[in-house]
């Protein structure tokens, strides 16, 4: 299988990505230049974390008019997989890829922790490899991992099965004060309707390893590639 | 016409070395000239009051690759084709003018240091001092200097694994902002900050030249401040993304044939970078000072030369070669600017429009005078040394009480609500996290791995500036041995008072000394090194604060170890000693003696040699993975080491006997070179066979389990009590 790992300029979890993809996982790996119009042969696209663009307006506003963000969306349209982390899902979120938007954390810091996140949601092709309501313990590192949107949405998303992880505590409770930085129903990781683009906060590739604190990230890359390998089937 | 006292004063040069220039030159100096003597003679870049000390450190090991002094710091071989260079650098006097900006480009400034060498930067730690955090500008001045170097940091992908924090009134109007970066070399790939041939072209990268930071150098930097603290224009503003835009492109610039040198801009800007990388290449220089790409209208040759503008590259780059590295920025979306090119002969020519405004030596510039002085010790000192520390009251409350009081102080309870705020896991090399006495990192591609830490104790450099910084030494290499990473090198980063006087000037000579003695006996040399002088609270230096930033190697990053206890029935062994409680004498300098009594005195102490066989075992009984944690016994003492294992474990733990009489002194005495250990029963018989090999006296003090933390029969405390007091202590100790 071949990943595609978008970077723009203030991308920095590119070269983790790939560590955990390609290095871990054993899978092809490129970078996508932002720069890019056209879209090589990939199987499936990753937007990694990172401030791209510095990200001084709000998180991904710039990022979603470069060249590259057309050829995304062209190849979601298509049906191929794209998994935003972190930055890439408030990318994912600006670009109308994902509904909803990222605020700022309700304690106003950035935040670097483990967390642990209930899997809502097993049929997806992110996270087929994990069972329903199984925890996977992934950290997360931002600043503006607030997930909000408007009532009618949310209420979509909870009705359709598109609220794939939550953060939870380690026995897969859903409670406010496990709640990480204010996400509304304790959101983690969205797909869209059709389930081909998922976007999550927590950063699967920090937890590729158990020498660097754990490898349950790798259910969500194991995921991708198990869909894949059935796509061809 | 004799320079006014106003324009010395405004560069920080005294009247005599004016006239030195004077003498040098033979003539006087055009004002332009005169603004560069005074940034290359600061004390920040001219190191006049430490240059000669400095010497006398040793700086030699089988694993050098490039000496310190040779480039911007010294480069370690860790085998397996890797190698690593690190220092710190200060930003005291920014960060107390303006903390958000003053630590952020603290950050960026340390790390275009390490990645100027072709290092790859991989971690960053933090060394801060502050006055008490009762009052509210202490708490601006914090929470302004954490979000300065979360924001800076975070931005930039470079995890922030470690340091330390500090509090004491003695840093009150003067905090400290120290950075260490380190950065990671593949192949011996490292960059020269030099030209190679005549003719070579130097090129400007990265932001365009403002007027922040003028006279940041020779003003903020290089003299007593406070009366300054107006000074704000003086600090510069930094852009994280540019820097990390600006990392990737430099790197890959360093792999085309054209690159020969990379200099980073640091204090007093082009001036120090362009001029340095002169006398480093052993040739002159000709400047176009109008091809300077500026941000704003009017700029004068000497501001353009001046200016700190942050995110600044300088590169040397054979002519007729520019091409591919003008794409190569330009992809970067980055600006590059040919600003002059390197000549034969001795002088630094600046042209402004096609004309020469100056014509200066670049050694007379770069060869900064050198204050030699000997130390007198002060006779206040030994009244302190001298007191009765036994005179000190024992408190009226329970043992118990003040355990859960230490554990809650602003010096010991657990910084997790600092660095939760920084990223630790990027670059995803993190195997152990902050919160224990060093981390440790994997290095991708080997076995191997390295650990990092810094320390220092002000307040017991204050009370035996010789043995405080010794202990300074050694208790950064014992973070580094807990882990079972054995100690190879160490940067300083020296912060001291006003060095034009006498006390300032005893407490540097006997410093350097301690340094020096202990780093011999560790044999590891000290690769780099930063001085800040003149820091000082309503007129008081501070306590005299030689941080001192230690790098270890693991030849198996599997076999480490942490500090939480980790199992029912593991034994918990005390090394170092033979008993398991401290006495009166382990009070000296002690945060016991400080928080609760108020009081800095006593003789500090160290026996290096049986420290370097303490960790010596320590690091053996790891290797041979016998130990389930280790962790070091420092501010706090005994009782507070026994309880933040057991926190960190979350599991409890029984020690057999209960403290002495003087139980205060048993408890929180810091007597150095102890390490708490804890072991499966069945690997005990191995631990004590290399104690006793290594000569280590030792003692099994109790066992881990349940959920108390108790000492003989007469303290006795549930888990959860130590773990609010310790968890939640720094929240409430800088909150209302």
């Amino acid at each position: 299988m071949k990943f595609g790992i978008v970077v723009f300029p203030g991308t920095w979890s590119e070269k983790d990505t790939h560590h955990a993809v390609n290095g871990v996982l054993g899978q092809d790996a490129e970078y996508i230049w932002h720069g890019d119009e056209v879209l090589g042969q990939y199987d499936a696209i990753i937007i990694p974390g990172g401030f791209s663009y510095g990200d001084y307006l709000r998180s991904g506003a710039i990022a979603r008019f470069s060249p590259v963000m057309e050829a995304v969306q062209h190849f979601a349209d298509k049906g191929g997989p794209v998994l935003g982390i972190c930055n890439g899902f408030q990318v994912l979120c600006e670009s109308g890829l994902l509904p909803g938007v990222l605020m700022r954390n309700d304690h106003l810091e950035f935040r670097c922790i483990w967390t642990d996140l209930k899997v809502e949601n097993a049929s997806t092709m992110f996270t087929s490899k994990a069972t329903a309501s199984e925890t996977l313990h992934i950290p997360i590192s931002h600043g503006e991992g607030n997930y909000q949107a408007d009532e009618a949405t949310v209420d979509r998303l909870e009705g359709n099965g598109q609220i794939v992880l939550r953060y939870s505590d380690s026995s897969g409770n859903v409670s406010p004060d496990i709640n990480p930085n204010g996400s509304i129903n304790n959101i983690a990781g969205i797909v869209n309707e059709r389930g081909n683009v998922m976007g999550m906060m927590p950063h699967p590739e920090k937890a590729s390893e158990k020498l660097i604190g754990g490898d349950d990230g790798n259910v969500i890359f194991s995921s991708m590639i198990e869909s894949f390998a059935a796509s061809l089937a | 016409m004799p320079v006014s006292q106003e324009t010395l004063d405004e560069i920080a040069l005294s009247r005599d070395e004016y006239e030195a220039i004077v003498d040098r030159l033979g003539r006087e100096p055009e004002p332009l000239e005169l603004g560069l003597f005074g940034a290359l003679w600061s004390e920040h870049c001219g190191y006049k009051h430490t240059k000669a000390l400095l010497r006398t450190l040793p700086s030699s090991s089988e694993r050098l690759l490039v000496a310190p002094g040779a480039e911007n710091a010294g480069v370690i071989d860790l085998g397996d084709g890797l190698s690593v260079c690190f220092k710190i650098e200060s930003h005291n006097h920014p960060s107390a003018v303006e903390p958000f900006e003053g630590a952020a480009t603290g950050v960026g400034g340390i790390i275009r240091d390490i990645f100027a060498m072709g290092a790859r930067p991989i971690a960053l730690l933090n060394s801060l001092r502050f006055g008490q955090p009762d009052n509210a500008r202490t708490r601006y001045l914090l929470n302004g200097v954490i979000g300065g170097i979360s924001s800076y940091g975070n931005c930039i992908g470079i995890p922030n694994v470690g340091g330390e924090i500090f509090f004491s009134d003695t840093y009150k109007g003067n905090p400290l902002v120290n950075a260490m970066c380190i950065g990671l070399i593949e192949n011996g790939k490292m960059a020269s900050a030099s030209a190679k041939e005549p003719g070579d072209l130097l090129l400007l990268v990265g932001a365009d030249t403002g007027r922040d930071g003028i006279h940041g150098a020779s003003g903020l930097a290089s003299r007593a401040f406070e009366e300054q603290a107006e000074m704000r224009s003086a600090v510069q503003v930094g852009n994280p993304f540019l820097e990390k835009v600006l990392i990737e492109a430099c790197l890959e610039a360093l792999e085309l044939p054209g690159v020969v040198g990379l200099q980073d801009c640091g204090a007093a800007g082009i001036t120090s970078a362009a001029i340095e990388m002169a006398e480093r290449s052993g040739m002159g220089l000709k400047l176009l000072i109008d091809e300077v790409p500026r941000r704003e209208e009017g700029m004068t040759p000497y501001e353009v030369m001046l200016s700190e503008s942050q995110e600044r590259m300088l590169l040397a780059v054979t002519p007729g070669q520019e091409g591919p590295v003008f794409d190569l920025f330009k992809k970067w979306d980055l600006d590059a600017t040919i600003i002059g090119n390197f000549e034969l002969g001795e002088n630094v020519r600046i042209y402004d429009e096609g004309v020469e405004i100056t014509s200066t030596p670049v050694i007379t510039l770069t060869d900064a005078p050198e204050y030699k002085f000997t130390g007198v010790k002060p006779e206040w000192l030994t009244k302190l040394q001298n007191a009765d520390l036994s005179a000190n009251p024992i408190p009226s409350e329970s043992p118990a009480d003040m355990l859960l009081k230490m554990l809650a102080s602003p010096n010991i309870a657990s910084r997790f609500p600092i660095y939760r705020q920084y990223d630790y896991h990027v670059q995803t090399n993190t195997v152990v996290e902050p919160g224990g006495d060093a981390a440790v990192l994997r290095l991708k591609g080997s076995k191997r791995g390295i650990a990092v830490s810094t320390d220092c104790n002000g307040r017991i450099c204050y009370l035996d500036p010789e043995i405080g910084t010794a202990i300074a030494v050694a208790e950064a290499c014992r973070n580094l041995s807990v882990t079972g990473a054995t100690p190879v090198a160490l940067t300083d980063g020296l912060n001291f008072g006003n060095p034009e006087t006498a006390d300032v000037q005893f407490q540097l000579t006997e410093s350097i000394a301690g340094m020096s003695r202990a780093a011999k006996a560790f044999e590891i040399p000290i690769v780099s090194g930063n001085a800040s002088m003149y820091n000082q609270s309503q007129g008081i230096d501070i306590f005299p604060t030689p941080i001192i930033g230690s790098l270890g190697l693991l030849e198996d990053v599997e076999k480490h170890s942490t500090a939480g206890f980790k199992s029912d029935g593991d034994v918990i062994i005390l090394l170092g000693t033979d008993s398991t409680w401290d006495d009166i004498d382990g009070l000296a300098g002690s945060e016991y003696l400080d928080y609760i009594h108020g009081k800095v005195e006593g003789q500090p102490k160290l026996d290096i040699a049986l420290e370097i066989r303490t960790q010596a075992a320590c690091r053996e009984a790891i290797t041979d993975e016998l130990i389930a944690s280790a962790h070091d016994v420092s501010d706090g003492g005994v009782a507070v080491a026994i309880a933040e294992s057991a926190v960190i474990g979350e599991i409890g733990a029984s020690i057999n006997s209960a403290p002495g009489e003087r139980w205060d002194a048993s408890m929180f005495g810091e007597t150095q070179s102890r390490i708490i250990v804890s072991v499966k029963p069945e690997n005990l018989a191995a631990v004590k066979a290399i104690t006793a090999a290594n000569n280590v006296p030792s003692i099994v003090i109790g066992y881990v389990g349940g959920d108390t933390l108790s000492f003989g029969d007469s303290i006795s405390l549930p888990l959860a009590d130590v773990d609010d007091a310790w968890k939640n202590g720094f929240s409430r100790a800088t909150s209302d």
